[in-house]
């Protein structure tokens, strides 16, 4: 009944009585109808959950979103390595491109630890830029290990680099990419095997050419590469850089014709 | 400035090895995270001191036992001790499973005077002992009385090599300078001695005579702390002004609870929320008294105290030790009903102070997590299964650089960085024959033999002077066609180490592009090729 009274005050209402009162008008203020400023809709003063956590959240500034790439990469990514995500890296010569994933980030402070490739070339990884006191190294589990162990180190370190030998479950990895997105790190896979998910960006080295060397005369000096970049939503267009993997001091440095390859 | 209390501590030498069943003339030492915390006499001559690594500790005295520490253990058989202290005094605190001590203002009236006071401890601690452990095992307890807990455990290690054996007395008041030729390694705060040893701040004199303001500028609270302790006065200035309301937590249980692990858990959970309510308001506590019911109104009450602020986890443990010592204690010490509750009180409030990153190097937050992890996967996958880059120097790609296990325990704090290993190469002398930059992204812990052939099918050999016998043509690895050579260079020789026969290495070096697209680092070693490494 009274919600009723309310809906029809509601509709019915002059918007003029709403409004400020007109100058001329001659009404004494005791026929004015009656306190209209009533507030016909309750002011909800306790904020959901859902509002109370979006205020106490701590701002997170786009830098911290995302992890540092060197200026080799900047053209395969929209703004740098974008935390929580997952990223594919193949083609001959992968290793050298997750060395130089890693480079930025780790450089920055990032820990990076590298799951079951013992056979990583470290002293390219510290050529490439990698800070090799912020690199671990961890044997490969067995597989039904495997996801505890990278599910430990994607909880605390920035980057984890795998490289399974074995089949991976498309559960443990659904479990894994969950983690990776509540604690924003990022999974590296490096290698051609299956994988249960789709990447969040698959990087493939294509078009490398080794220059330096002859029949016998000269050293491998450096190896002209293309990198091309696929991935997801935003980053779905293709993009691809060509750069110097590695140029001759070891480090990834960008082509001088950027984007002829 | 509260005046530092006259405490007594009792000290049970080499504890660790006692609890665990090592007659002290047996050869045997006690480890925790890979280090020892205890070693028998006859071991200790051999050079093995407290802090060492197990590997270190093992190749001085090899024949020495290799025993695992067990504080529960500890703490169980030390219980006698402190339940028969409580005839002395019902303020007895347990600094940890071995050590514990009292003040002495109240009982030093009732036995009239220090000396039989000393005499009359020792004497009641010989007797638990000889209970427990059977007459005449053990030599008997080191005492030490002085102004403050902290001088007063310093007299008790020096008690050993005092003159009458087993008590050292320092008169009150001449406490700083009983302190003053200890080296500041005594304060155990390693990170902290190290700083101070390289400022030549070597003894606690130096430490205590230097002014308070510099020191706290320089050091903060932490050093604040130390310098007190040098001083002779308590560590941390207690929290007087404003007693904040009843911090003490307890818990109820009903049904009444006999078994130790329920009780654990929940004194886990009560030592949270002791943690908790401390910290809102800014305060840790020096020391705890931790207080069980049982249905039958027997009770038991022990005063734990931590200079380093008592921990939640650290907390529970020790609940869990007493009660574990009460519980399954000899019939007539053991309660005869199961626990109703339990309460934790804490006492001697002081300022928890802030903890912040030490400014002389140290672990970030970030390298304090990451370690914390790479630990935890360290213990699930086995030891030397986390490893860390270690530089070595060479010239081969596969020596250059080493993996070494990744640090145990809690490196904060370590002065060279989170890690303290070499990752790169210092400003040494260069290594002339070293495969050059770029290094092949891939180095083969395993090299896979392959066969490097010419055009006629032969395999490629390399003479006396490093000449190679024809032009590589075609790589074949097992089976199979193999893949083409696109191009090559080489071939570099080394010859390292002729002086030691059994590391003297001898071997060509090739750089190989194949067809493939791959390029590979071949080594011809003993009359075989192997793919070394490749440039992935």
């Amino acid at each position: 009944m009274y919600r009723t009274y309310v809906r029809y005050w509601d509709v019915a209402l002059p918007s003029s009585l709403l409004a400020e009162p007109e100058p001329f008008d001659d009404l004494p203020p005791e026929e004015c109808p009656a306190p209209l400023a009533i507030t016909l809709s309750p002011v909800r003063t306790v904020p959901t959950l859902a509002e109370a956590a979006r205020r106490v959240r701590p701002t997170t500034l786009a830098v911290e979103r995302t992890l540092p790439v060197v200026p080799a990469l900047a053209g395969l990514f929209l703004d740098g390595l974008r935390r929580g995500s997952s990223i594919g890296v193949s083609g001959p010569g992968a290793r050298s491109l997750a060395m130089a994933l890693m480079a930025g980030a780790t450089s920055a402070g990032s820990w990076a630890a590298v799951v079951g490739d013992p056979d990583l070339g470290l002293v390219a990884a510290g050529e490439a830029g990698v800070a090799l006191e912020r690199l671990a190294i961890v044997t490969a589990p067995e597989p039904s290990a495997w996801g505890d162990v990278v599910g430990a180190l994607v909880g605390s370190l920035d980057l984890v680099l795998v490289a399974p030998q074995h089949r991976v479950g498309a559960a443990t990895v659904r479990r894994l990419m969950a983690r990776i997105r509540e604690r924003g790190s990022v999974l590296i896979r490096v290698g051609d095997g299956p994988w249960p998910d789709s990447f969040d960006l698959a990087l493939t080295v294509v078009d490398g050419s080794w220059e330096g060397h002859g029949s016998g005369h000269g050293r491998l000096r450096l190896r002209r590469a293309e990198v091309v970049a696929t991935g997801r939503r935003a980053a779905a267009r293709e993009r691809s850089v060509a750069m110097m993997l590695p140029s001759p001091d070891g480090s990834p440095v960008p082509s001088e014709q950027p984007g002829s390859g | 400035m509260t005046e530092p209390v006259r405490t007594l501590v009792v000290r049970c030498p080499d504890w660790p090895l006692t609890a665990l069943g090592v007659a002290l003339s047996d050869p045997a030492v006690v480890l925790t995270a890979g280090r020892v915390v205890a070693a028998s006499a006859t071991v200790r001559a051999t050079g093995v001191v407290v802090g060492q690594r197990r590997r270190r500790a093992q190749g001085m005295c090899p024949e020495a036992v290799v025993l695992e520490r067990d504080e529960a253990v500890e703490a169980r058989w030390f219980e006698p001790v402190v339940a028969a202290l409580s005839d002395i005094t019902p303020w007895v605190e347990v600094q940890r499973p071995g050590t514990c001590a009292f003040g002495v203002r109240g009982p030093v009236r009732l036995f009239g005077g220090e000396v039989p006071l000393v005499g009359n401890t020792a004497a009641v601690v010989r007797k638990a002992l000889d209970e427990t452990l059977g007459e005449g095992t053990y030599p008997g307890c080191l005492i030490g009385v002085a102004d403050g807990p902290f001088a007063a455990g310093l007299a008790a290690g020096l008690a050993a090599r005092s003159v009458d054996g087993k008590a050292v007395l320092v008169p009150a008041g001449a406490t700083p300078g009983f302190l003053a030729p200890f080296p500041v390694s005594a304060l155990e705060r390693p990170d902290l001695a190290d700083v101070l040893v390289r400022l030549g701040l070597t003894t606690l004199g130096t430490l205590a005579a230097l002014p308070v303001a510099d020191v706290v500028g320089r050091f903060g609270s932490e050093g604040l702390d130390a310098q007190r302790l040098a001083r002779g006065l308590d560590g941390r200035l207690l929290q007087l002004a404003g007693q904040p309301p009843d911090l003490a937590v307890g818990i109820e249980m009903d049904p009444p609870v006999e078994r130790i692990d329920q009780v654990a858990f929940a004194a886990r959970s009560l030592a949270g929320s002791l943690h908790d309510g401390l910290a809102r308001r800014g305060l840790a506590c020096r020391r705890v008294v931790v207080e069980a019911e049982t249905g039958h109104g027997e009770r038991l009450v022990r005063r734990w105290r931590d200079e380093g602020a008592i921990g939640a986890a650290a907390l529970a443990d020790r609940v869990r030790w007493q009660l574990e010592g009460w519980l399954n204690g000899p019939p007539g010490v053991r309660p005869t009903s199961g626990l109703v509750r339990l309460d934790l009180v804490p006492e001697e409030l002081v300022n928890a102070g802030s903890h912040q990153a030490g400014f002389w190097g140290g672990a970030t937050a970030a390298d304090e997590r990451a370690l914390r992890a790479l630990n935890r996967v360290a213990a699930m996958l086995g030891p030397g299964s986390v490893r860390v880059p270690e530089w070595r120097g060479g010239r081969d790609p596969a020596e250059q650089m080493t993996l070494v296990p990744v640090p145990e325990g809690p490196v904060a704090g370590s002065v060279d960085g989170p890690i303290p290993v070499v990752p790169h190469p210092p400003d040494g002398p260069p290594w002339p024959g070293a495969v050059p930059a770029p290094s092949p992204a891939a180095v083969h812990a395993e090299p896979a033999a392959v066969d490097v052939l010419d055009a006629a099918g032969r395999t490629i050999t390399v003479d006396g002077r490093g000449v190679v016998s024809a032009e590589p043509v075609r790589l074949r690895q097992g089976g199979g066609a193999g893949a083409g050579v696109i191009s090559w260079a080489g071939p570099w020789p080394v010859d390292e180490r002729w002086w030691d026969p059994s590391r003297h290495s001898r071997r060509v070096s090739l750089q190989v592009v194949s067809d493939d697209g791959l390029a590979r680092l071949l080594v011809l070693e003993g009359g075989s090729w192997r793919i070394a490494a490749t440039y992935d």
